[in-house]
């Protein structure tokens, strides 16, 4: 068994640019045996590695029905990524994974989910978001709610105006900050939760910074959702990916192989202490 | 049922030549730079005969023992850590192609390792590293490469240095699992036992008798002396629940003004994990090592990631640690992650002692 | 194109620039890559700029200095100090605390010839700087990992904890605790590949300050091992006594006695 750093060449095959900063690519591993074999659950992610610089996760946006092209969105934030910002079309870049638990699609079926982001791009719920729409049939209503603290942090806002034509689909964008151009809603994802009129039954799944996802899990949860139905997808440093480096602990917790993604009911005494 | 032997203080170098003649590369505490450490034994004249050492929080110095007293000194700064988890060790080498790259695993082909004189904590850490590192679902190959052939003579302690507390996380200070012989040491030879058919089979080597009933017995004694006579303890009674709920105790905060930040602990424990890969690139750019390298949850990039540090406080990191060792571990991994072999203290810097800072934290506990 | 790489020298020893040639055989492969397109100590051709990489050693001790080091900003795209004067001020920062006025007069026979300013100050008190890379000297496999991640387009990288971690990766036994030698590696950058504990003696923080840092707590440790007042002071402020953190507390260990 090779050593768990092991990584495998994977050439990408299409670049696109979403936004400034933000990229996706798309990507097939060179060795078939890898190709063949490779399959993932929604949600998870991969550790891309750029060569000589180093490994960084990256979810994969791409579904997981077609396992032999992945699609990873990359903001740069940092060293690797602003090398792999640089990566084209016949580029050879390193992959492992899958790995994390990806998100509670199977739990959600059949229930009306609302999805709450904040921040910058998060792509680990575009990723959902597609595959939601792709099996539309077996999920209720879809509620997106979409947070930025001012209207310039609005990224993809042609995607989220595409979405809200989606059947059964509502798209609520909201800004703490607006200026003339922001036609959406204004103040804080919590204050949308009123109007949502999503049932207890419901799942809700979100993705952003810690504090937002904190006030949303609590709020939900005063409008009735179980806390168990309640998911956070969680950003640590990850190195290795399986519980190995020790980086990404979160008190008893590796995010990197118990999450990314967790219950409100996991994580809500840990929420309460900063600096863990 | 294990028998019993009685081997001359002689047996040692009789041992030493038949591991080296096996194969094995000899390691056992040796005297150098002030403390023992790991390190070759040609011959059992290497070892630190007739010295004992003077162990207290930050401070640790060799000192002159019993003469012919063969393992007096408890222990010093070094474990078996770095042998089966390399400090700084190449994982893989990835070369440039004209499309692409390649890259090929660069395994450890080390000599079989025999460990001599190894204390009960130390092997209880090592099954603490067993447990991280080879794992059901994934196994570290480098870790296990060195791992699988290593011979392991243990040494019952007979007495033990003011920072250990093995008996409080109930590691020793008899080795009872993980080795393949052990001896404890009496004034006139040592009471040997085999663990494991490979020491059976060395006892049958060495040639040795039984041991009369009497040696047996004082050896029990000393053994059982030396745990009444441990003055350190841990409480280690529902530590989880304890430091999770006093995660926000201001004791963290009190601690950190006198914590370094300067991971002596981690390094020196002989349990820690924590490691980082990075990337050493030829100059040519052509081939690129990865390479992995001990890292320290007391180190600032330890829980940075692009614009966010998790644990930006020097109490953030030292919580992490302590919560990491006592409690969240065995949540993790079904066992603490402290042996109390009492290495993080003598080897802090600023003389920082775990089972102080536990106990005040439950102290303050208890008055609410 | 191979990248114009310029190196060039203020108030210094010319110890760090001395690393690239005694980077020996990896200058040469070194040379495949980059254009040393002005670098005096080496090679007697000087081309002008602009500089794809400036590499500068030593501090700013002259107003002649302080103009030149903008010119060198102007002509580079990226700017790389190297070494401790460079990116703390230097040994020569300790005129920081004194009189220029008696230093010129006590040293030099024409004390009116000389033009020098009352400090010595890093480069980054002066213009921008790209990255630092500490040392004194600076070690060589740090200047060509920087280099090297220069060339593959990644932003430089080097380690920025304490020696210690450097120290025990590499099994020393702690001079602290077994000898009760004062030593700055608690609270010093790693990059020597802990050198002075290697051989037994304590650290001199000759690679500045780690990025995670103690200094009262250090300062205490000192003082328990009967370092105190102007000898603790002198102990920080050596090599790179001009930067913050351990000028603060050199300074207020100063004041103290």
């Amino acid at each position: 068994m090779p050593t768990p750093y092991m990584t495998h060449p994977a050439r990408i095959i299409a670049r696109r640019t979403e936004t400034a900063g933000i990229h996706t690519f798309t990507m097939r591993f060179v060795d078939r045996a890898v190709r063949d074999t490779y399959r993932f659950r929604a949600g998870q992610f991969n550790m891309l590695y750029a060569y000589g610089v180093g490994e960084v996760a990256i979810s994969i946006v791409s579904d997981p029905a077609d396992p032999g092209t992945l699609e990873h969105t990359i903001r740069i934030a940092g060293r690797a990524t602003g090398v792999m910002a640089k990566w084209d079309v016949g580029d050879v870049v390193g992959v492992r994974g899958p790995y994390g638990n990806g998100w509670p699609v199977e739990q959600a079926r059949g229930r009306d989910i609302v999805i709450i982001t904040g921040g910058l791009g998060c792509a680990p719920v575009v990723g959902l978001i597609n595959y939601i729409f792709r099996r539309r049939d077996q999920y209720g209503e879809l509620h997106i709610l979409h947070g930025v603290k001012t209207p310039n942090d609005l990224l993809y806002r042609e995607r989220f105006d595409q979405w809200r034509r989606e059947p059964r689909t509502r798209v609520y964008l909201t800004t703490d900050h607006p200026d003339k151009s922001w036609h959406y809603r204004i103040g804080v994802v919590t204050e949308l939760f009123d109007e949502l009129g999503a049932p207890p039954s419901s799942v809700a799944m979100m993705c952003g910074p810690e504090v937002m996802m904190r006030l949303a899990a609590r709020s939900l949860r005063d409008k009735g959702i179980d806390e168990n139905a309640i998911f956070l997808s969680m950003e640590r440093r990850m190195e290795c990916a399986v519980g190995l480096c020790g980086h990404c602990q979160y008190r008893e917790r590796f995010v990197c192989k118990d999450g990314p993604v967790f219950s409100y009911r996991a994580l809500k005494e840990l929420m309460r202490v900063s600096g863990l | 049922m294990i028998q019993t032997m009685h081997m001359p203080k002689a047996g040692l170098e009789h041992l030493i030549t038949i591991l080296r003649r096996d194969g094995y590369r000899v390691l056992g505490p040796v005297a150098r730079d002030g403390a023992v450490a790991f390190d070759e034994l040609r011959t059992s004249s290497d070892l630190p005969i007739g010295m004992r050492e003077a162990q207290e929080a930050g401070r640790y110095r060799l000192v002159p023992g019993i003469a012919g007293e063969i393992f007096g000194v408890v222990n010093g700064a070094g474990s078996l850590k770095p042998y089966f988890f390399a400090p700084d060790e190449t994982l893989l080498e990835v070369r440039r192609e004209r499309r692409g790259f390649k890259v090929s695993e660069v395994a450890p082909a080390p000599p079989p390792h025999a460990f001599l004189g190894v204390r009960a904590c130390d092997l209880a850490a090592l099954a603490i590293q067993d447990r991280i590192f080879l794992h059901d679902h994934f196994r570290d190959t480098h870790y296990e490469v060195r791992r699988k052939d290593a011979f392991f003579v243990a040494v019952n302690c007979t007495r033990s240095a003011p920072t250990c507390f093995c008996v409080s996380m109930k590691t020793g200070p008899e080795a009872t699992a993980g080795f393949d012989l052990s001896l404890t040491e009496l004034p006139d030879g040592f009471v040997a036992r085999s663990g494991s058919p490979a020491g059976e089979a060395m006892i049958v080597k060495l040639g040795l008798s039984p041991a009369p009933g009497d040696q047996e017995a004082a050896a029990r004694a000393r053994i059982d002396e030396c745990a009444a006579g441990m003055r350190r303890r841990l409480d280690t009674s529902d530590l989880p629940r304890l430091l999770y709920d006093e995660a926000e105790n201001p004791r963290w905060r009190e601690v950190a003004s006198r914590c370094l930040s300067c991971a002596n602990c981690t390094m020196v424990c002989p349990t820690c994990f924590c490691h980082t890969v990075v990337d050493q690139e030829e100059l040519d750019g052509n081939m690129s090592r990865r390479v992995r390298q001990w890292d320290s949850c007391f180190s600032l990039d330890h829980a940075h990631i692009h614009g966010i540090n998790f644990r930006p406080k020097i109490s953030d990191r030292y919580r992490q640690w302590l919560t990491h060792k006592l409690a969240s571990w065995i949540d993790q991994f079904g066992s603490s992650g402290c042996v109390g072999c009492g290495r993080c203290i003598t080897w802090c810097p600023v003389g920082i002692d775990l089972t102080e800072e536990v106990a005040a934290i439950r102290a303050d506990a208890g008055k609410r | 194109m191979k990248p114009r790489v310029a190196v060039f020298k203020f108030a210094s020893c010319d110890g760090c620039q001395l690393q690239f040639l005694n980077a020996e055989d990896e200058l040469l492969r070194l040379a495949g890559q980059v254009d040393f397109a002005y670098f005096p100590e080496a090679r007697s051709r000087a081309l002008e700029g602009p500089y794809d990489i400036a590499f500068v050693e030593g501090s700013v001790t002259t107003p002649a200095d302080a103009r030149r080091i903008i010119e060198v900003r102007e002509e580079s795209r990226y700017l790389i100090t190297i070494g401790a004067c460079a990116t703390a001020g230097g040994i020569q920062a300790l005129r920081n605390w004194a009189d220029i006025e008696q230093y010129r007069r006590a040293v030099y026979p024409s004390p009116e010839f000389i033009s020098t300013l009352s400090t010595s100050t890093p480069i980054s008190e002066h213009v921008r700087v790209d990255f630092e890379i500490w040392g004194c000297p600076i070690d060589k496999y740090q200047l060509l990992a920087v280099t090297r991640s220069l060339l593959s387009g990644a932003q430089p990288v080097l380690p920025a904890h304490s020696v210690c971690i450097e120290c025990k990766r590499r099994g020393n036994v702690c001079v602290v605790v077994a000898r009760g030698e004062p030593c700055l590696g608690p609270v010093t950058r790693t990059g020597c590949g802990a050198l002075c504990p290697s051989f037994n003696r304590g650290c001199y923080g000759c690679f500045g300050p780690a990025n995670a840092h103690n200094m009262e707590a250090f300062a205490r440790l000192l003082a328990d091992q009967g370092v105190t007042g102007d000898e603790a002071m002198r102990r920080l402020r050596g090599i790179n006594g001009y930067v913050r953190p351990w000028r603060e507390t050199a300074d207020a260990l100063a004041e103290k006695k």
